[in-house]
């Protein structure tokens, strides 16, 4: 897994690309939690996420519960069908803000 | 599912002419079945017929006599055990009796896997073992400690924590076995959703029938240690075959006893089943 970092628009653009599983997802929770410590709202871009494991989404759930924590804002944005479904398992696509596109969640967290 | 619709799909487990002993007596007999990426089988059976024994093997916990057996396209004769440990890690396994630890909270229990087998941040991996937690709709249960939970919530956390790691394969033995009809039917409504989010292979051994034909996508009947059939529920069902018959609608183990077959076993000498109708 790789990940590309940019800011735009006052926000953070973080994409993940491959697979997010138990070898990669510290990496993928460290960036996560990068963009966040930044104090900007967060996009997190999964359009380049083949398959992402428990571990990857534990890493979203605690990076989102840092970015409330301090006052900011993280949304996922083109997330695959397969991750939905798993994030759909444990019920979290009632917890995250999940946008069509990375432009659409450029405007959710203006 | 249709069997006819799964014929290419990638098989997880291949067996082919499995032999198993237990000192002299031979357990299972000329097994060769596969489970295919995505589906759930069955394996059913009377007591005795060697079903659980079939799980164990499966899982790669015994040592066969001879055979065949790939997993996730691995022959695990060819493999080191660096490799076997790696292969462990793609498979859960929930136990019959849930197996949990009780001097572990519920959560520690769940977690067991990870502490185990990864090198994960703490914080991920409590949050790993409370999703799957509410997976099994036990969400808030984390600090509760076994001797606290029902039956039912036992298994279900069993279940919890055979998913914790996100395996490829998940077996699990008599989920329903010791339950009230409602709890049963909400544990068979797991499995199918746990397959049908995660695209797990779920291999399940059971003696209920309702809970069989309401999950399997294809069935494999034992008895005595053979395979009778491997069909999809329709086939079961549908099966001439006497002793399928007697399973399926609970005939009496003595209702159905060959005098010849007894005999043979009280002197231990070897039975020669003929060919049955299937």
């Amino acid at each position: 897994m790789i990940h590309n970092i940019k800011e735009q628009g006052g926000a953070v653009i973080v994409a993940l690309e491959g697979d997010v599983d138990l070898q990669s997802s510290p990496d993928a929770r460290k960036a996560l939690l990068e963009c966040v410590g930044r104090k900007m709202p967060v996009v997190v871009d999964l359009s380049g996420v083949g398959y992402i494991d428990s571990s990857g989404v534990a890493s979203l759930v605690e990076s989102l519960q840092s970015a409330r924590k301090i006052g900011s804002k993280l949304v996922l944005a083109a997330v695959s069908e397969g991750a939905l479904r798993v994030l759909q398992l444990a019920r979290l696509d009632k917890v995250f803000t999940i946008c069509n596109s990375v432009e659409a969640g450029l405007e959710k967290v203006k | 599912m249709a069997d006819t619709q799964n014929q290419d799909m990638a098989k997880v487990i291949e067996v082919e002419d499995l032999v198993t002993h237990y000192g002299d007596r031979k357990i299972l007999d000329g097994i060769t079945m596969d489970v295919r990426d995505g589906e759930i089988m069955v394996i059913m059976g009377g007591s005795g017929s060697g079903k659980s024994t079939l799980l164990r093997y499966l899982m790669a916990l015994e040592t066969k006599t001879s055979g065949v057996m790939r997993i996730l396209g691995q022959d695990i004769d060819d493999l080191s055990a660096r490799e076997f440990f790696d292969l462990r890690k793609k498979m859960g396994v929930a136990f019959q009796g849930g197996a949990l630890f009780s001097s572990l909270t519920v959560g520690d229990n769940v977690m067991l896997p990870l502490y185990e087998h990864t090198d994960l941040e703490l914080s991920t991996m409590e949050i790993m073992a409370r999703m799957k937690l509410q997976v099994v709709e036990l969400g808030g249960f984390e600090d509760l400690m076994p001797s606290e939970l029902s039956g039912g919530m036992i298994k279900r956390a069993a279940f919890a924590r055979a998913c914790v790691m996100d395996p490829k394969i998940l077996f699990c033995d008599e989920p329903s076995a010791g339950l009230d009809p409602a709890v049963a039917s909400a544990l068979d409504d797991l499995i199918l959703k746990l397959r049908d989010a995660m695209g797990m292979s779920i291999v399940v051994v059971t003696h209920e029938l309702e809970s069989a034909f309401k999950i399997a996508d294809r069935i494999t009947v034992l008895d005595r240690g053979k395979i009778l059939m491997i069909g999809t529920v329709e086939e079961v069902r549908a099966s001439k075959n006497e002793r399928i018959y007697n399973l399926l609608n609970r005939v009496p183990e003595d209702d159905t006893m060959n005098p010849d077959e007894y005999l043979a076993r009280l002197t231990g000498e070897e039975y020669k089943v003929g060919n049955q109708p299937l």
